[in-house]
């Protein structure tokens, strides 16, 4: 972008990347692995979570390549099951659920409120250890021969039915709750206690505020998640338990509880993107987010709603039809709240001056994804479509658009976005700009195929399906493809750019957050000084005011 | 890069820190204040006995569905434990509660003979919980009412053949389909202590952390921020069973 | 293309004479199901348009080049209710539709014809109240209401016609019911949709739709001869039921004839309506529900007798208030309105199929 864009760098032939700051305050394997530092455990997560990203991702694109053809020609069915499965276990408990919050969640939170560090640094880096553990159980699971209880682990199916390793893949996800918990708890605990002098409530940025939700639903619905499993490891060992109906049990309750957490928990993955949407398309816009009060309101209300909407997940298994009622009405309100965001980010554009980086693509990308992800999923909270179109792809594709369209581009745009902040270097802009459109091509033809697959009644989780459904899975493999592509190239740039980059600067978008009025990448402890805060969020005259004032402060 | 250079830049970060005086060793780099410090690290616990409460709330559904649908099992179920033993316990975990506020005050006061023997107390009565349990499960073992080992429902489906509960209560012969869901009693009773339990081995293994802490002085300095979480977390464990003792022992007697 | 590559051209031939973009509509509630789709499609679209015609519009009106000054706005009050409002207010719309229609799918009407269905892994298999047994396969006559009653024998399935539109979990130890009416003859996909093991992708049946007359001959070429109360009775007897549900004054169990649908009192005090799901539960848990007055003696049949075992025993007591064999010889064979069995048959419970098929 040669004449549109606000990337302000240094002079490079003198800007020089500070010596001191936290990537280089110490080195060797030890002052990492026992750092306390939450920049360093947010590169350690960042290192991590891509690593099972890219495990996820390869499970993906083998699931794909088996439908590209009807019979099940490139595995048996069981194998596929087990793909799907560790596909799902590894991208919903070790990618999505950790993405934004534990690495840029992380990385940003005590920055952006003036703090030196997480209220628990200590804890903090247990709940990576967690992570790791539960990570190396997963991998563990995955060379023993793994599990195909798919990953919302059905009972009976998962307590009576299968002699695969569902008790190790339990407890990891039981390991890997308590590093989630413990990530939130931090989370709340340093944004009600550290908040820097004169950062009130509704001075913090919007991103804050997203992740504060999510930590609310990390801390209140893990736990349930956590005691439901220990619940069928305990079925499957002593053969007796609650859930099973053979044994006196009740499978619904199985129902019940898992989706107690686990519907919030799309909540706790989408509401940290939406944080980072609000920062990019802010900064990008040069204008303050249309409606703080409303998009940070939105975000508790979604977390407030996600609890109360769990059994949308059950219409058709039978809980009475009045209850259906309730959870679909309550399923509409939680819609609300993200229409609300949407339109107040599309508003925030308005009278803006606007650019189109990277970050600002992926969060374009997001937009209109998310939109139509959202959209789709009021057709599965209609008790009346839902019949039809609950457990075939329609379902796949919905969640796909906004777990994939939305969360992983946001994602995505979080990390270009904060990258020059982190490594101190800009990535190379046309290539990601590139990315970044190659990504949103391939996401469309991956997964829209999918809606009207679900349409005409493909059922998810089929190894083989009837002929003919092939040319439209034909069609999204292919786009597959281009998808894989679209995440490859960022893994090498990025990569590439750690060391050839252009030297960033403090403050390379001009953007207002805390984090950025202090040195790239920052100092262990954050700020030179502890700041005062004396201006709300996203106030771009302060920040015009300060840049004069430091200027003027340089001439004399 | 050298240490003189870190040393350089960080001596520049501590000037904001100087005006409010020297730090007590015990304060984190991080925090402002102790008092700040005091603040999130008490928040935290309490954040954190919340998702416990979620925790032991999933078990409680689980155990009121059940106890509504199999309501006779359960009842006779419940006559197997021994009110004695339990009310025992009760006893013992609500005296370590207060030999555990005792620590507490004693760490507040700063003396260190006297938290150190109130800790030895707690930890004296946490054991002798843990034993009594024992021996409770071991009854249950002898008596083949561990579910999914050799679990007999002899004791259920013929009271007699087993005197000394059937003395107390004349419990009738359940039927054998009722019988069998004794089972689901006993498997939730086990999830239940057991998960308790396990709370209190956790806690245990923390007390003697704190005592070996403690002879070194570590409490007494006028930092208490670890006892008093701690103080929480034992009071919390120590609720749980108040409500287990009342859900599996008592709500089914007469 | 036929030269590049006669594979391709084969598959492109395949696909554009085998492509598909909407499923058939062929039961009575297809087309509502689709309407309210539609309704969402459209409005769906129209938010979409709106999200990318205010993105692109203000990307293009704003863009730096355009706008090097942004113009700061708090937000507004007025804008902000307006897109909370309208969403909402449509989201409403579409919630009391959708639960019209939820509340027709799963509330049978009385004159529905029940079929039984038992999942298992990994296949389905139907009982017909005639005694005709089918796997993977489900005849039913076109324009007749038709019920099924879904249970599964071990796993989680769930029993989805997509030509239908609809959709009912088969769950272990529970009964579920869907309903639906058939608007034209065919052969249509039924699928396993909720995952059940290994072949969870093999649990793929056929839903045949035929006239009333072909469904007749089927009917009568595929009846093993019994119906499934008979075989029901079989049952009653080998199980040794009659041994105390004997009808006799002296009788240690509760008499079973106009039981079904009727109010019980149980021996806590409970009232109960016997219907498929209590008699099933009474079956195999028979302690739980003791009639008032009798003793808990009757031992329970949890693992002596199969899903299709309960199904045939409760559809034999449902048909102990009349001569289930007239009716039975009605469901196999005498389809015919003018039959002398269906004359014999008391009229609550002569088979809706008469009624229907009556020009």
């Amino acid at each position: 972008m040669s004449a549109a864009t606000i990337i302000s760098l240094p002079d490079q032939s003198t800007a020089r990347i500070p010596k001191v700051n936290f990537l280089t305050k110490e080195n060797g394997l030890l002052s990492w692995l026992l750092t306390t530092d939450h920049k360093r455990i947010a590169t350690l997560y960042l290192i991590s979570i891509t690593f099972f990203f890219f495990i996820g991702g390869a499970l993906a694109g083998l699931i794909r390549l088996e439908l590209l053809t009807p019979q099940t020609t490139l595995m048996a069915a069981d194998t596929y099951n087990k793909v799907f499965t560790m596909h799902g276990v590894i991208m919903v408990f070790f990618f999505l659920v950790p993405s934004v919050p534990a690495t840029i969640g992380n990385f940003l939170i005590p920055m952006m409120i003036g703090a030196k560090d997480l209220a628990l640094p200590r804890i903090n880096l247990l709940s990576w250890y967690l992570y790791m553990i539960a990570g190396c159980m997963a991998i563990y699971t995955m060379a023993a021969g793994g599990v195909d209880t798919g990953w919302t682990f059905t009972t009976p199916l998962s307590t009576h039915y299968l002699n695969t390793h569902v008790i190790s893949t339990g407890l990891a996800i039981f390991v890997a709750g308590f590093s989630s918990i413990f990530t939130g708890l931090n989370f709340i605990v340093t944004i009600h206690k550290m908040r820097a002098p004169g950062m009130t409530w509704f001075r913090l940025p919007l991103f804050v505020w997203s992740n504060y939700a999510a930590s609310i639903l990390m801390v209140l619905g893990t736990p349930v998640l956590a005691i439901t499993l220990v619940l069928v490891v305990l079925e499957r060992t002593m053969h007796i338990g609650v859930f099973d109906p053979t044994y006196g049990g009740d499978p619904i309750l199985f129902q019940h509880l898992f989706w107690f957490y686990s519907h919030p928990a799309v909540y706790i993955m989408i509401l940290p993107g939406m944080g980072v949407i609000s920062e990019v398309v802010s900064t990008f816009s040069r204008k303050r987010v249309f409606g703080y009060t409303a998009v940070a309101f939105s975000s508790v209300a979604i977390a407030i709603f996600g609890f109360f909407v769990w059994a949308h997940h059950m219409f058709i298994m039978g809980i009475s039809n009045y209850a259906a009622l309730v959870f679909s009405l309550l399923t509409m309100l939680v819609a609300v709240p993200s229409a609300i965001k949407i339109f107040n980010w599309a508003f925030t554009l308005y009278k803006g001056s606007i650019t189109f980086e990277t970050p600002m693509l992926y969060a374009f990308g997001f937009m209109g994804l998310f939109t139509i992800g959202g959209l789709t999923g009021v057709f599965l909270g209609t008790t009346g479509t839902d019949i039809h179109l609950t457990e075939t792809y329609f379902v796949v594709a919905h969640f796909h658009f906004v777990m994939v369209g939305g969360m992983l581009m946001a994602f995505l745009s979080g990390i270009h976005f904060w990258w020059p902040k982190w490594t101190g270097r800009m990535y190379p802009e046309k290539i990601s700009q590139l990315a970044a459109v190659v990504t949103y091509i391939g996401f469309n033809f991956t997964f829209f195929p999918q809606f009207i697959l679900g349409m005409l009644g493909m059922p998810r989780r089929y190894a083989a399906y009837p002929p003919e459904f092939q040319a439209l899975n034909v069609f999204s493999t292919a786009g597959a493809t281009i998808l894989g592509v679209g995440y490859l190239l960022p893994m090498l740039y990025l990569t590439w750019s750690l060391k050839y980059g252009e030297i960033a600067g403090d403050n390379p978008w001009q953007a207002t957050g805390l984090e950025w009025q202090t040195q790239s990448p920052p100092l262990t402890e954050n700020f030179a000084e502890i700041p005062i805060v004396d201006h709300e969020a996203y106030d771009y005259e302060w920040l015009e005011k300060q840049t004069a004032a430091r200027q003027q402060q340089e001439v004399a | 890069m050298t240490d003189s250079a870190a040393v350089a830049n960080s001596a520049m970060a501590e000037t904001g820190n100087s005006h409010h005086g020297e730090h007590p060793p015990y304060q984190r780099h991080h925090f402002e204040t102790v008092d700040q410090q005091f603040d999130a690290t008490n928040f935290a616990m309490w954040l954190f006995l919340l998702t416990e409460v979620m925790f032991f709330g999933g078990l409680f559904t689980a155990y009121l569905i059940m106890r509504n649908w199999y309501y006779q099992a359960f009842v006779a179920g419940s006559h197997q434990l021994s009110i004695v033993w339990g009310t025992a316990n009760t006893a013992v975990l609500i005296a370590s509660s207060f030999t555990m506020a005792m620590s507490v005050w004693s760490a507040e006061m700063r003396r260190k003979k006297s938290l150190l023997v109130y800790l030895c107390l707690t930890l004296v009565f946490g054991l002798v919980f843990l034993g009594i349990k024992g021996i409770e499960w071991h009854e249950k073992w002898e008596k083949h009412h561990v579910p999914g080992v050799h679990f007999s429902v002899e004791s259920f489906v013929n009271p007699q053949s087993d005197p000394a509960v059937y003395n107390e209560y004349h419990d009738a012969p359940l039927a054998p389909d009722m019988a069998q869901k004794t089972e689901e009693y006993f498997f939730l009773y086990f999830a239940m202590t057991g998960m308790h339990a396990l709370h209190m081995v956790i806690g245990i293994g923390i007390l003697v952390f704190m005592i070996f802490r403690a002879r070194s002085g570590a409490f007494t300095n006028g930092h208490v921020t670890f006892v008093e979480n701690f103080g929480l977390y034992w009071h919390f464990v120590d609720i749980i069973w108040i409500y287990l003792f009342a859900l599996l022992y008592l709500i089914s007697r007469h | 293309m036929d030269h590049i590559s006669p594979v391709l051209w084969q598959f492109l031939q395949k696909w554009l004479t085998h492509f598909p973009l909407f499923p058939p509509e062929a039961s009575k509630i297809a087309p509502q199901v689709d309407a309210l789709f539609y309704f969402m499609v459209l409005v769906s679209l129209i938010g979409l348009t709106i999200v990318i015609l205010l993105i692109v519009g203000f990307s293009i009106l704003y863009s730096q080049k355009r706008h090097p000054q942004a113009v700061q706005i708090e937000g507004s009050t007025l804008l902000e209710a307006t897109w909370t409002i309208i969403p909402l207010g449509l989201f409403l719309v579409m919630f009391v539709w959708g639960a019209l229609i939820y509340f027709r799918v799963y509330t049978p009407p009385a004159n529905a014809m029940n079929i039984y269905v038992v999942g298992k892994q990994w296949m389905w298999k139907v009982e017909h109240p005639g005694g005709q047994h089918e796997i993977d396969m489900l005849h039913i006559p076109v324009g007749q209401p038709i019920q099924l009653t879904l249970i599964s024998q071990d796993v989680f399935h769930s029993f989805s016609i997509p030509a239908f539109r609809v959709k009912r979990e088969a769950i272990p130890g529970r009964y579920n019911t869907v309903w639906f009416e058939a608007t034209r003859t065919g052969t249509f996909h039924f699928f396993c949709t909720q995952y059940c093991g290994t072949d969870h992708s093999k649990m793929i049946g056929e839903v045949v739709v035929m006239t009333p007359d072909d469904y007749k001959k089927w009917l009568a070429g595929s009846t093993s001869g019994d119906s499934l109360a008979q075989n029901g009775e079989r049952l009653f007897a080998s199980l040794s039921c009659n041994a105390c549900h004997n009808a006799r004054p002296d009788a240690r169990g509760p008499n079973l004839a106009n039981v079904y649908n009727a109010r019980l009192t149980l021996s806590d005090g409970q009232t109960v309506t016997a219907d498929d799901a209590y008699l099933r539960q009474a079956i195999l848990n028979p302690s739980q529900h003791i009639t008032q007055g009798y003793a808990p003696i009757m031992p329970t049949y949890q693992g002596q007798v199969s899903e299709e075992g309960v199904i045939a025993l409760i559809e034999y007591i449902k048909h102990l208030d009349s001569d289930y064999r007239i009716q039975q010889t009605l469901n196999t064979t005498e389809l015919l309105p003018d039959s002398e069995g269906g004359k014999s048959a008391p009229a609550s419970l002569a088979p809706a199929a008469q009624k229907e098929t009556k020009p």
